[in-house]
């Protein structure tokens, strides 16, 4: 059997998106063109955007701009705030967590280079940054405050409307990298008082290389991409039309099926998190009521996470490790410190993260064989016989 | 490489059969006990390396026949990835039928090798050439056990990069030769540095009493000085360029004046240096701690302008007091 656990990495296509995908394939008018061909896919992007707009709670008078990606969003966010600042803002400082995504923090890192400032919030052992302390930070010269929605690591979830309501009283763009919220929580920007908005389709079972940049009317924005007039000159490059079509879709169904993430999904991951836990020295982590219904993240006191991979890879389970050995910097084992676990056990975690397509057998069979694993590997632990 | 660096490497698909085949079934995964040591006449030594917190640790056990220095049998214990598993259990396996003394010259380098399927493929990606490191680490903390003396003692102290086992003085050797000024220009000549990148620059894997880029720094400027040295041996400090004149009184101010002012508890600083229209060479000093109150100051600037003429051979000096 085959069981993909690693949801919060990327998703398969719906077959009813996929279908829709195909379909669409056949429209190849350019946009831009003023005779029929273009008449066409223009029409279809319409009908589209009629879906995406209320998929997640935007005004019409607001900008979806449609990208390739939460990457190219979150720079596309991010770089606005350092090209105005190159361009003579005295706004130089921008906010965000030590939970982000590396399309934040390597943007952000990027404009230190030019002289800019950045304060990373830490998380505390659910994973959530302090409102105070992001109220301390706040500066004159703040540009920016930038907290993701969910961690696909650690599943736990931000106050964002808090955080929304604090940087509206200090007059601070707010943008969310909502990667992991389409599918898995309502979103709707305006109750959340985002300002800007980032997600990819890939991760809502839609197809890979396109997703949205949310930007509130007013807000500052610069392009990224400067090209022709397509998205109304603010990203460039021709349109593509069947992507945007399938995740329209995509977002239909992730919105239909939120009833079933909330309550057969997340009822699965606690069926299986309840079986991880009676394996003995294992823990779970972030409280519930502040993680995706999707995820858990265990660790397995013991056994190196790359060595698990490997097992579960043979079993044809395939999960994600908080503690990757598989970087050049060979410290992923920041997500389980950052939840305050010990360095000994941080090194152990894994990431198992579950979509409205797992089925009950799927999570059944990983039951069966993760004792197994676990067994397996604690043989060849040196250290785990002498810790308990 | 362009072309296959764009799609994101997969260090699974980089290991060797023989690497995949060892972390999945390890033959030499075991202990042994006292028990096991007495049944074989065999003196038993239990050997550990690495943490948890690291996220490597081994544990290796040897059976040793004390009348040859003879390992008759290995096993290991292991908290790690594939990679160390693998490069464990074939550590344990080179050491059997060696004596200690033998076991010792094993590196990872032999273990690496001994892994590959192709001899001109590496077995694993160079950033898991860490892992295989704690095989030479492990083996040399039962040497020592077995011999009862300190690891240190028979460790090579002098290795900067431990992926490749490039040591300090050949390092050193390389700088000097190619005149290298770079990690990149020194990788040239070297694979110091090339797997887990620790021993590059502190911020790595794990933290180094020695860097290359240290190494890189150190070497260049101790050239530098070498070749001021033979500038004011064979040059004329009248004939120097100013920059070398500057830097050559700034190397007498720090190597014979700063010593005799520090013993009264004082101590001077270059501040300017010009020519002035009678073709002197006036040298600005600034009087620090007890020198800027002295009454003697006078006679210090005497000192001090007397000392520099003599060393640098010349007359043309004149201290001057800010």
């Amino acid at each position: 059997m085959e069981v993909y656990l690693d949801n919060n990495s990327t998703t398969p296509m719906d077959k009813e998106v996929r279908e829709i995908y195909h379909e669409h394939e056949k429209f190849y008018g350019n946009v831009n063109s003023i005779y029929q061909k273009g008449i066409e896919t223009r029409k279809l992007l319409s009908k589209a955007y009629d879906v995406i707009y209320p998929a997640i709670g935007a005004r019409d008078e607001d900008d979806i701009i449609i990208t390739s990606s939460t990457t190219e969003g979150n720079n596309a966010v991010i770089k606005t705030f350092l090209y105005n600042f190159l361009q003579g803002s005295e706004k130089k400082h921008i906010i965000t967590t030590v939970a982000e995504h590396s399309s934040i923090k390597a943007p952000c890192a990027f404009t230190k280079k030019f002289g800019m400032e950045v304060t990373y919030l830490y998380t505390d052992e659910n994973g959530r940054i302090d409102l105070q302390e992001l109220e301390d930070f706040i500066r004159d010269d703040t540009a920016l405050i930038s907290v993701l929605f969910a961690s696909n690591e650690s599943g736990a979830i931000q106050p964002i409307k808090e955080i929304g309501e604090i940087a509206k009283k200090h007059g601070i763009p707010f943008h969310c990298d909502g990667a992991q919220a389409i599918s898995k929580a309502k979103v709707d920007v305006s109750e959340l008082g985002v300002d800007y908005f980032t997600f990819s389709a890939h991760k809502f079972h839609g197809p890979k290389g396109v997703g949205g940049l949310y930007v509130r009317k007013g807000a500052p924005f610069i392009p990224l991409i400067h090209g022709g007039n397509q998205m109304g000159g603010k990203r460039g490059g021709s349109i593509n039309t069947a992507g945007i079509v399938a995740m329209a879709k995509a977002m239909e169904l992730a919105n239909e099926n939120l009833d079933r993430m909330y309550f057969e999904v997340s009822k699965l991951r606690d069926k299986f998190e309840e079986a991880i836990l009676k394996i003995p020295d294992t823990k779970s982590y972030v409280d519930k009521r502040f993680r995706l219904p999707n995820t858990v993240i265990a660790s397995f006191r013991g056994i190196e996470g790359e060595a698990m991979l490997w097992e579960l890879n043979q079993a044809g389970i395939y999960a994600a490790t908080g503690s990757s050995c598989s970087s050049e910097r060979l410290q992923g084992s920041e997500v389980l410190e950052a939840l305050g676990e010990d360095p000994e056990i941080a090194h152990t975690g894994i990431i198992f993260s579950l979509s409205r397509f797992t089925k009950e057998e799927e999570i059944d069979y990983v039951i069966e064989k993760l004792p197994k694993i676990v067994e397996k590997l604690r043989n060849i632990s040196m250290t785990y016989a002498k810790q308990r | 490489m362009a072309r296959a660096d764009l799609i994101t490497g997969n260090i699974w698909e980089e290991y060797s059969n023989k690497v995949i085949d060892r972390m999945s079934n390890p033959r030499y995964l075991g202990e042994f006990s006292e028990e096991d040591a007495k049944r074989k006449d065999a003196k038993l030594v239990v050997a550990d390396f690495g943490s948890e917190a690291c996220g490597d640790a081994v544990r290796l056990y040897w059976l040793v026949d004390p009348k040859t220095d003879r390992i008759i049998d290995a096993r290991f214990k292991s908290f790690g990835c594939g990679t160390a598993i693998a490069s464990s259990d074939v550590m344990a396996e080179l050491t059997i039928g060696k004596t200690v003394d033998e076991a010792m010259k094993i590196t990872n380098l032999d273990v690496e090798k001994a892994l590959r399927d192709d001899p001109d493929k590496p077995a694993f990606p160079p950033q898991k050439m860490h892992c295989s490191v704690m095989a030479y680490d492990v083996i040399i903390e039962a040497a020592s056990k077995y011999k009862g003396v300190d690891p240190k003692e028979i460790k090579n102290s002098e290795i900067v990069c431990e992926c490749a086992r490039v040591t300090k003085g050949e390092i050193e050797e390389i700088v000097r030769k190619h005149k290298v000024k770079t990690v990149e220009e020194l990788q040239k000549y070297t694979d110091a540095g090339k797997y887990c990148k620790s021993c590059i620059k502190p911020g790595g894997h794990e933290e180094r009493p020695i860097y290359l880029v240290d190494i890189i720094e150190q070497v260049n400027k101790q050239m530098e000085e070498e070749l001021l040295l033979n500038q004011m041996k064979t040059e004329k400090f009248d004939e120097m360029t100013h920059l070398n004149k500057i830097k050559s009184i700034e190397k007498v101010l720090k190597e014979d004046v700063s010593t005799i002012l520090a013993m009264d508890g004082g101590s001077v600083e270059l501040v300017d240096a010009r020519e002035n229209e009678n073709g002197e060479f006036e040298v600005l000093i600034k009087y620090f701690g007890t020198c800027s109150t002295c009454n003697a100051a006078m006679f210090t600037g005497y000192m001090i302008e007397k000392s520099l003429n003599e060393r640098l051979d010349t007359d043309k000096i004149k201290v001057i007091q800010v």
